[in-house]
């Protein structure tokens, strides 16, 4: 009984891991096609927010949920007005652009703090479940994702700004002729996709540390999450998560963790040969 | 018979070139009165952190020898290349200390990879070549001196020490996906039956992997009395934070290969550290009146902030050292004559204590410490002297074989 409740829990983190890292590049590369191969470096970037001014006497919460969002969506903002903006709809360039901005803050950072691994532990203890154990706060990083996303979901349905993001990013010509400002619309959401990432970052940094190439580890993991999705952006990335997170979850409990990666990838492989236009492209098509 | 036929062709070859050459011998008159010899690390990308320390010592090391009348009245003159962590550098780095620079000898390699990267250069050009690095053992090359400790020297009494001090005998193995952790984790499982305990389970982990969620949970249902880390690098460097959020660090005790060779005691909280076992041929934390003068010294030259020394940068130390004692005793610094000086068991006493190179290997004979560490620091335990490099020993006699040129695996018989 208490390996069955651990196992739901690990799987509840695992996904959740999943669903944070993928959340910010589902608002940039699922609603706005942008793909932006320095989201890697933004969940770094927070991550770095979060630690340094948490180092610098800030409040270990305020840090990140506060500090590491305005900090990284103030980054996304920059950029999108100096790089970004010039290259909406040409898929090709903004990759190459992104990844130049991805090698230069990985540069940027390692001159500023160095090649070194920094981290903080994580706070709030654990929960023991009979002999088992698991981090309280590894958990509230799965209802930290589940607020995000039930977040997310309302703004996006229930708000006037949430329906002018949708409909700007369908059809941009029709927004414009209704007198929306476009570009004001793809900044705002460029920036809010990459202050998720911040947030996301921060709230990862405290498991895993932070060293200036540690978005390799992630942006692999972040485009097969929201890919796989399809393109509901809310129900895909979620329910990409849970599968893919399922299935590494359940690999590395029953063989090895180098298995439950394998699984992870090639399970993603399988699904878009039977599912090329990801899960939501055939499921949950209504939803958002 | 490849060897000769090579060279007759290099021969004929070298007229050709004459003329090409100039240059070469000019600047080699020029600075004739200074031996050059070279150092290859790493002082940037992603393996700097082993590098730096490496860097500091051989610096200190020739400066102290310099300042104390060179080497065979000469000073030397010391090259340091950046390999930038790339290997392909480190072969074009090792061909040009070689040939442009005509290194008198080369210091150099931190992964394996980057070793085996510069040996088959550096013999070709028959340069002798001193790796520092603890590393997983076998290399066989006459060219080539093995500084660094070995699974059999360190782990033979580091895991029964580990047994005996948490009073278990179920071992939980942690290590990377490479040779190092593979080899490592063989030989933890063989020294472990040997004592009477026994390895429960053992999980590899790619160096990109940070997430040990699976994992902690396996080890809770294994319930093992020890826990032996093997992981190397940055990313696995989270494995010790998600270790204390899950609440284990009060139940199961830890002890690591590996713990400390990148710092780690500085990248990780005292609260995540303390209390872990390793076990080194050298560790700062060594009270020798020999280690406290050269840690003096240490920071004079770098100041505190400068990164803690190491075992390969202790190690590096010793290679420079040995290297000069066997050009004085020889009376010269060509290669063959180097070798035979340091051939005759040559020893250092230093930081590290005494470093004995062992004839028949091209490994060393050298002083293992068991420590805790404890508030970023690492107090010794434990002291065993002279331990043999037996592993390597097994497998490689350059006595007898003096051509051979490979790095052997060894096969550990559980």
């Amino acid at each position: 009984m208490d390996y069955i409740v651990i196992i739901v829990l690990q799987l509840a983190v695992t996904v959740a891991n999943l669903a944070l890292i993928a959340a910010g590049l589902a608002i940039v590369f699922g609603m706005m096609r942008v793909i932006n191969f320095a989201h890697g470096e933004f969940l770094m970037l927070g991550g770095y927010a979060a630690i340094v001014s948490h180092r610098a006497g800030v409040n270990l919460w305020i840090a990140m949920f506060v500090v590491a969002p305005l900090v990284v969506g103030a980054v996304g903002a920059v950029l999108e007005r100096l790089v970004i903006r010039r290259l909406y709809g040409r898929m090709i360039d903004t990759m190459l652009a992104t990844w130049g901005i991805s090698l230069a803050l990985i540069g940027l950072v390692t001159v500023v703090f160095g090649n070194t691994v920094s981290g903080i532990s994580p706070p709030l203890g654990s929960l023991e479940v009979g002999r088992y154990a698991i981090g309280r706060y590894e958990l509230l990083l799965a209802v930290v994702c589940a607020a995000l996303y039930g977040g997310g979901w309302l703004l996006l349905r229930r708000t006037s700004f949430g329906l002018i993001a949708r409909g700007t990013m369908q059809n941009r010509t029709m927004a414009a002729a209704l007198g929306v400002d476009p570009g004001r619309v793809y900044a705002v959401t460029f920036a809010a996709g990459a202050a998720v990432t911040g947030l996301a970052g921060a709230l990862i940094a405290p498991i895993a540390g932070v060293v200036p190439t540690i978005g390799a580890a992630y942006i692999a993991k972040a485009f097969i999450t929201v890919i796989s999705g399809g393109a509901a952006i809310i129900a895909g990335t979620l329910s990409s998560a849970t599968l893919l997170g399922s299935i590494n979850t359940a690999f590395a409990f029953a063989f090895s963790p180098v298995l439950g990666e394998v699984a992870l990838l090639a399970a993603a492989v399988i699904l878009l040969r039977l599912l090329p236009q990801g899960i939501t492209g055939r499921f949950f098509r209504k939803s958002l | 018979m490849v060897d000769i036929t090579r060279r007759t062709l290099l021969t004929l070859a070298a007229g050709g070139a004459a003329a090409s050459v100039g240059p070469f011998y000019l600047r080699r008159a020029q600075a004739a009165d200074a031996i050059p010899i070279a150092g290859i690390h790493d002082a940037s990308g992603g393996i700097d952190i082993y590098g730096r320390p490496m860097i500091n010592c051989l610096q200190l090391a020739v400066e102290e020898l310099n300042a104390a009348g060179g080497v065979l009245g000469k000073p030397l003159n010391l090259v340091n290349y950046d390999p930038q962590s790339n290997m392909q550098l480190y072969t074009q780095y090792a061909t040009e200390a070689a040939t442009k620079q005509k290194a008198a000898v080369v210091f150099g390699g931190i992964l394996s990879a980057s070793r085996e990267a510069m040996r088959p250069t550096l013999r070709r050009f028959k340069t002798p070549y001193f790796y520092s690095l603890l590393y997983e053992g076998g290399v066989c090359d006459r060219n080539i001196f093995c500084m660094g400790s070995t699974p059999a020297q360190t782990l033979q009494k580091f895991t029964p020490f580990v047994m005996k001090r948490f009073n278990g005998k179920k071992i939980y193995t942690l290590a990377a996906d490479y040779n190092y952790g593979q080899i490592t984790a063989k030989w933890i499982k063989k020294f472990a039956t040997e004592s009477g305990g026994d390895v429960v389970a053992t999980d590899f982990f790619p160096l990109d992997v940070n997430d040990f969620g699976p994992t902690i949970r396996k080890i809770q249902a294994a319930q093992p009395d020890i826990i032996m880390s093997v992981l190397v690098g940055a990313n696995h460097n989270a494995f010790y934070r998600q270790w204390v959020a899950a609440g284990m660090k009060n139940k199961i005790p830890m002890a690591s290969t590996t713990f400390g060779i990148g710092n780690e005691q500085l990248t990780t909280s005292p609260e995540e550290q303390n209390g872990i076992i390793v076990s080194y041929a050298y560790l700062d934390g060594i009270q020798t009146p020999e280690n406290k003068a050269f840690l003096a010294k240490y920071t004079k030259r770098f100041d505190d902030k400068a990164d803690p020394v190491t075992e390969g940068a202790a190690m590096t130390y010793h290679a420079v050292n040995l290297w000069a004692k066997a050009a004085e005793l020889a009376g010269s610094v060509d290669r063959d004559k180097v070798i035979e000086a340091l051939e005759t068991g040559l020893s250092f006493i230093g930081p590290a204590g005494k470093t004995t190179i062992d004839p028949a290997t091209h490994h060393d004979t050298l002083d293992v410490y068991i420590a805790e560490v404890r508030d970023r620091k690492f107090n010794v335990l434990e002291s065993y002297l002279q331990q043999p490099p037996a592993d390597t020993a097994a497998v490689c006699n350059l006595r007898a074989h003096p051509n051979e040129n490979k790095q052997f695996v060894i096969d550990v018989k559980v």
